[in-house]
């Protein structure tokens, strides 16, 4: 027996590579919304992995330091130190933001997130770990490693806020939860930048507490200047990132801390499901959302499709019937071309997937599952949207292709 | 012989088919009795509405008659109110169709067009190609057998049609106003092919037709005039 269906689409290929491809950008973007939430997943994972902490020590009942601000005393982890089975301590800041190169020109602005790290830190929770180029940081002010996604150069000159920072060094793979590439500068600097007022907040908190008569008592000399000066310090940081000795539970150390600190304590696994089930939740039902939609689109297509090819042949089929063939042959021979249009389809779909992936802002991660799933989905998706074709040709009778 | 003949061509007797029923139901069929010999070609005309196309879809078996009885190449298909049960391996294997219009499948070369009822029966591609190829030769368009049916002249195309009815070697041929569209030089040349098809193949074939052209070229001819038939001798005029 020869395929009815393959013979068709030989035929009729014109109309059958148009649908395809259509059907195929269709798969391709749906391929690609699946790839863009692996990639906001696998964003998740490399932001914890690479800061290689084992415990985030954050603001009481905050979710810090990244779904939620929390910020600590920068002393904080000078007690944290000295616990049983606490291998590494460092401070850390974050701070998602615009950052301008100042050189060369023209200016051009990145959004990037600005983490604060010890200069003198190197291979402490929190740095850079691998650098591409360049050097790590090893002076405490204005000096930057870059994630290569900013496109900074070395000894690009870039602002934040006040003051310019020399990128010194280039790393790869360091984003934020948000895919916004790291950038890396001295502690001192960016807790300055997240905390630290400028000159005339600073003048106008000045002169409200130079006028509060509980802080600048006449009788009391030094006060008003003691308070002053804890106003204007920016000691505070958004987390204590922990590394624990090898072979130590790592919710043995956080117990203490959480006991004792009262501070909250998140391990790598709690932190795993705030960044996936919470800041990312509300993201993966937007894609889930678009991915129903392009779901119900791509068979809406196909549907039409089959039944306007079936339609077409109404005569043919009537005449198939009359000499004998089986409901069964005719209702395989239109699934058959309805799969062949979803094997084209998602061919189209993946190719382009995977040629227009890099050219996308943020990372697109496709994986082989996925695709997998996406295969048996469009095959499911095509043997649904035949049924209406299938329906319509077994209903034709017979006696039609005699005629009146 | 007869007897013979009566059982190996086609029988009907008092064929009736009403449709529908109550205040609107039309007997369409109201006792037809006919017989056709294997190697014979005979003609069924009548007026419009007379009950054609709704005896040649009874002998088709596509719809069901009312009450009497059909045999169609020894077999019986129905006797009052019983019917056989695989219509459609009955019309796959018995019963060849030819149609005003060449019906042909667009997506299938000319040979595959004819190979396509041996297929269908189970047979294997190479065999049924052969059966298929065997008759085209017969019929003259063999030289065409890799053409898909568009490529196709009209004249052409109806004689593929009627390699693709006789391809699987039916007893019985139903032929639905086959000339119509065909001037008369050629309508002749498929009524000429009908008769040798017939003879060749001890073939029992009606032929529907309005065709003047083609009418004094048959022996017998059965009139149907509001449902029942008047058997009559043609002129059977000879071919050169
Ligand atoms: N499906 C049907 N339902 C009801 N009545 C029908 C149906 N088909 C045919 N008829 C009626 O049966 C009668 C015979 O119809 P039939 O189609 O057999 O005529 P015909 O001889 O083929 O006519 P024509 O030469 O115009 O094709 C007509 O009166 C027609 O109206
Ligand atoms: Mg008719």
């Amino acid at each position: 027996m020869i395929s009815l269906a393959g013979r068709d689409i030989l035929h009729a290929w014109g109309k059958f590579a148009f649908t395809g491809v259509g059907l195929g950008l269709l798969v391709g973007v749906t391929l690609t919304m699946a790839g863009v939430y692996r990639g906001m997943v696998d964003d998740a994972r490399v932001l914890l992995d690479n800061s290689g902490a084992d415990l985030w020590v954050v603001q009481q009942d905050t979710l810090g330091p990244y779904a939620e601000s929390s910020s600590l005393p920068d002393d904080t982890w000078r007690s944290i130190r000295n616990l049983h089975g606490v291998a590494r301590v460092a401070n850390v800041t974050y701070l998602t933001m615009q950052v301008r190169t100042v050189a060369p020109t023209p200016p051009r602005e990145v959004r990037a997130m600005v983490v604060g790290i010890s200069a003198d830190g190197v291979g402490q929770p929190g740095h850079p770990g691998y650098l591409v180029a360049g050097r790590h940081i090893t002076r405490s002010h204005y000096e930057a490693v870059a994630d290569i996604a900013t496109r900074f150069q070395l000894g690009d000159r870039v602002r934040i806020r006040r003051n310019v920072y020399t990128v010194v060094g280039l790393t790869r793979r360091m984003v934020s939860s948000g895919g916004d590439p790291m950038l890396f500068v001295p502690i001192k600097d960016a807790q300055a930048a997240q905390f630290l007022k400028d000159n005339d907040a600073l003048l106008r908190s000045r002169g409200r507490t130079a006028q509060n008569p509980t802080l600048n008592r006449p009788g009391v000399p030094g006060l008003l200047e003691a308070v002053l000066a804890t106003q204007t310090s920016n000691s505070s940081v958004n987390a204590v990132l922990v590394q624990v000795e090898a072979g130590t539970d790592a919710e043995t150390v956080a117990a203490p801390i959480r006991r004792w600190k009262r501070f909250t304590v998140y391990t790598r696994a709690q932190m795993q499901e705030i960044l996936i089930a919470k800041l990312i939740a509300t993201s993966a039902r937007q894609i889930g959302m678009f991915l129903v939609i392009l779901a119900a689109v791509s068979a809406a297509i196909v549907a039409f499709i089959i039944y306007t090819l079936t339609m077409g042949k109404i005569r043919e089929i009537a005449v198939l019937k009359l000499i004998g063939t089986r409901n069964r042959t005719i209702a395989a021979m239109i699934l058959q071309q309805a799969l062949g249009l979803g094997v084209i389809g998602f061919v189209v779909g993946k190719i382009s997937a995977t040629v227009w992936a890099p050219y996308f802002p943020k990372y697109v991660l496709l994986e082989p599952g996925d695709a997998l799933r996406g295969f048996i989905a469009v095959m499911l998706i095509c043997i649904v949207a035949s049924a209406l074709a299938i329906q319509a040709a077994l209903k034709v009778d017979p006696a039609e292709a005699i005629g009146g | 012989m007869a007897d013979l003949d009566r059982q190996r061509g086609i029988h009907i007797e008092g064929l009736r088919k009403r449709y529908g029923q109550g205040d609107t139901a039309v007997d369409a069929l109201k006792g037809v009795d006919m017989t056709v010999a294997p190697g014979e070609v005979v003609g069924l005309i009548g007026p419009s509405g007379s009950g054609k196309s709704t005896l040649l879809k009874c002998l088709g078996a596509v719809i069901e008659p009312s009450a009497g009885r059909m045999t169609l190449g020894g077999e019986t298909i129905y006797d009052d109110g019983w019917r056989i049960h695989d219509l459609r391996a009955l019309r796959r294997d018995k019963i060849g169709f030819i149609f005003q219009a060449p019906y042909l499948i667009p997506f299938l070369d000319v040979t595959d067009n004819v190979a396509l009822l041996p297929m269908l029966a189970g047979r294997s591609n190479a065999e049924s190609r052969r059966m298929a190829l065997e008759l085209l030769q017969a019929l003259d368009v063999a030289h065409r057998a890799k053409a898909m049916p568009s490529q196709l002249s009209g004249g052409e195309q109806q004689r593929v049609a009627i390699a693709r009815a006789l391809v699987s070697r039916p007893p019985v041929i139903l032929a639905d106003e086959p000339t119509a569209p065909l001037d008369s030089e050629r309508a002749l040349a498929v009524v000429r092919i009908l008769n040798r098809m017939a003879q060749q193949f001890a073939t029992a074939i009606i032929v529907v037709t309005h065709d003047e052209k083609i009418i004094p070229t048959f022996q017998r001819i059965y009139h149907i005039r509001d449902g029942r038939t008047h058997e009559e001798a043609g002129a059977g005029r000879a071919f050169d």
